[in-house]
């Protein structure tokens, strides 16, 4: 399992570990999004410590999830982005929606 | 212009088997000495090109991608990633960014990381019988001091 959540206060907080490609994105987007139906979070926050390598599929998730929690007024945080993936993050634009 | 080494694999258009042809190409082009930087833009590039096959080309249906990868004198690095699915109908509009025909969970940005990763990208479809994807990259030579520290 290359995700883990944990709810408190509002907040789901999705670890994330491994490589996020389209293969390992898939179950952390089913992973999440159930997490959001079921706890309702105003905050989802996504944290890539634990990421080793992410391409754009990284980025599909992150938009994916950017308008789930839009749909109910929450937000998404990036937390502790590793230098390695700020270069896809900046050629997607996503910090423009997303800090 | 004879290649210095060369490999060819062929495997399953399977989401599992991105990882594997990453870890392959990666282990390939190891000799050369990238830096980690150089390391990760191949593995991304390949990554998208792979991910494009399994979800455009074949639509997540049954077939083979095959992998060349070719390594030339000075450090010229040539990858080509082939599927026999369904093809590209119009090449330049694929290739803008954020466009995506499956929508939803896809960036749209498979082309544009690999023009922006890698020094060349070429994409060559015929529909109804496959996409061809060729990138290419320079490795550049650097002071071989370090492998002292390596061992």
């Amino acid at each position: 399992m290359n995700v883990k959540t944990v709810f408190d206060s509002g907040e789901l907080t999705a670890l994330l570990s491994g490589d996020i490609d389209h293969h390992a994105a898939r179950e952390m987007r089913l992973v999440i999004d159930g997490d959001i139906e079921r706890f309702h979070p105003g905050v989802l926050s996504l944290d890539f410590r634990r990421v080793r390598f992410m391409d754009s599929s990284g980025i599909g998730l992150i938009m994916g999830r950017y308008r789930l929690m839009k749909l109910t007024g929450g937000a998404v945080k990036l937390e502790n982005v590793p230098p390695a993936l700020e270069r896809i993050i900046a050629l997607s634009g996503v910090r423009t929606l997303i800090d | 212009m004879e290649a210095v080494n060369e490999m060819t694999l062929t495997f399953a258009s399977k989401s599992m088997n991105e990882n594997f042809a990453r870890a392959a190409v990666s282990a390939f082009v190891l000799p050369l000495d990238p830096t980690i930087t150089e390391l990760a833009d191949i593995k991304t590039a390949v990554s998208e090109a792979v991910t494009n096959a399994i979800v455009h080309g074949y639509e997540y249906g049954e077939g083979q991608i095959t992998l060349n990868a070719k390594i030339l004198p000075g450090g010229r690095v040539i990858i080509k990633v082939r599927d026999k699915g369904r093809g590209i109908e119009n090449i330049k509009q694929a290739m803008e960014p954020l466009f995506s025909t499956v929508g939803g969970e896809r960036a749209g940005l498979g082309f544009a990381v690999m023009q922006s990763f890698m020094d060349s990208l070429k994409v060559t479809s015929k529909p109804g019988s496959g996409t061809t994807v060729t990138l290419e990259k320079y490795i550049i030579r650097r002071n071989r001091a370090v492998n002292d520290e390596r061992g």
